[in-house]
């Protein structure tokens, strides 16, 4: 048991029998109702805290594009695999980057012929490891949305500021409102709201999703990670469905504030720029990534020239259409047969927040069910 | 996790009896004591103790309804 507090709170049976009641009485006032959960912690807590199978059949959970190593794309993952057959070079990431295929190699087979690749848990270890071994480049593989984006922005202006001249970033940092507007234009999609990520909302607040609600009718929550949270998510976002509205409202009230995090957000105004990004299964979106500023540039590791491998996607992977919500795992001929958590065919398998990864240790008896 | 230690633009934090440094960037006017949300390794936002237990009453309400509604004949 945690001594953080309101951890078990959370999961109280008594109130998630109160609520999943409440679900399904709101559930038989519509036909049908299919949310999307933005964020791959999410995804994880869905299956892992069982709500699919507590859920009415006319409600539906889609999983979306908020698994940063998903959506980061081969190419990105052949330049940071060259960069670490450089010598000298050191690259660092968290850990989820490890065994994700890219077009030939994977980070981990790098290292199993003598690459120096390093997991680390955050970006101030890097930054560490480059004070501690200043003849080394030390690469970070700035992967991730808003949450992650903030502490890839505090370790390149501690770098700046102390004169780290050997630590530098090879970013992939995306931004989710483009993406989410892209899925709402797309018409193969049929949603009836969103389940707003709760860690991403800490930073950028609530407006983001105003757009949502008010232009596409569409019920935004952002909601918390505990069985609890979930559940008052899914049925504060069914209230509004049932009452015919679209709102943006908050249930994880305790973290997340509609304004957000401005200092966070200030962080990435200063060391990022927008730029075009490239997501796995969705194409470039327009003004959905972030660069490092010019300002900045010591610290980018896109200046150093590496011959890249020609990118190769895997043409049976299905991990694409799974992160725009139109497939599911089980619609995937490798899932499950071919592609799992230890023989990975694409992002979605590798990552314990992507939707194979969760589906595979969690939902396979809906694959036979 | 617990801020127990605040050094500059870092702190440690504890959770179950593990301490971990943790970035403080994101929230400057973190204090020894505060519950913080880390993410990758930095403190993201403070937890709200009275946003918390106001959820929490609202579901102990919802509970109460449901027992009281399962009991009735």
């Amino acid at each position: 048991m945690s001594d953080l507090p309101f951890v078990t709170e959370f999961r109280d049976p008594k109130a998630a029998h109160a609520m999943v009641g409440r679900i399904r009485a709101l559930a038989k006032q519509v036909d049908e109702a299919t949310f999307m959960e933005v964020c791959g912690t999410h995804t994880m807590a869905i299956y892992r805290h069982g709500i699919r199978q507590l859920l009415p059949s006319n409600v539906r959970m889609l999983s979306g594009p908020g698994c940063p190593v998903c959506v980061t794309p081969n190419d990105y993952l052949d330049r940071a695999i060259a960069l670490a057959r450089q010598p000298g070079f050191v690259i660092t990431t968290f850990g989820d980057m490890m065994r994700v295929p890219g077009s030939t190699s994977s980070l981990q087979r790098e290292r199993a012929t003598g690459a120096d690749v390093r997991v680390v848990y955050s970006t101030l270890d890097a930054l560490d490891m480059a004070r501690r071994e200043p003849e080394r480049q030390v690469v970070f593989l700035g992967v991730g949305f808003e949450t992650t984006a903030p502490t890839v922005a505090a370790a390149v202006l501690s770098a700046a500021s102390g004169g780290v001249a050997n630590f530098s970033v090879l970013s992939a940092a995306k931004v989710i409102p483009p993406a989410l507007q892209t899925l709402v234009s797309d018409d193969r999609l049929r949603l009836h709201g969103f389940l707003c990520p709760g860690h991403v909302s800490v930073v950028l607040g609530t407006a983001p999703y105003e757009p949502l609600a008010r232009d596409h009718h569409l019920p935004c929550v952002v909601a918390g990670f505990e069985a609890l949270d979930v559940l008052q998510g899914l049925m504060m976002l069914l209230e509004q469905r049932v009452a015919g509205e679209a709102r943006v409202e908050i249930a994880y009230r305790r973290v997340v504030v509609a304004e957000g995090n401005p200092v966070a957000r200030s962080l990435l105004d200063r060391v990022f720029e927008p730029c075009d990004s490239n997501w796995r299964g969705i194409g470039v979106l327009p003004g959905s990534g972030l660069a490092i500023r010019e300002e900045y540039g010591a610290h980018d590791a896109a200046r150093f020239e590496v011959e890249v491998e020609p990118t190769r996607e895997n043409p049976g992977c299905a991990c694409g259409d799974i992160l725009r919500g139109i497939k599911t795992p089980f619609d995937c001929k490798l899932f499950g047969k071919v592609c799992t958590p230890e023989q990975p065919h694409g992002a979605c398998m590798v990552s314990s927040e992507g939707t194979c990864a969760a589906a595979f240790r969690y939902g396979r008896e809906e694959a036979i069910g | 996790m617990k801020v127990v230690r605040i050094e500059g633009d870092r702190a440690t934090a504890e959770i179950d009896h593990v301490e971990r440094e943790i970035g403080t960037a994101l929230v400057p006017d973190v204090a020894i004591g505060d519950y913080v949300i880390v993410h990758a390794g930095f403190a993201i936002q403070k937890l709200s103790e009275s946003e918390a237990l106001e959820t929490l009453e609202l579901f102990r309400k919802m509970a109460e309804l449901d027992a009281a509604s399962e009991a009735e004949p």
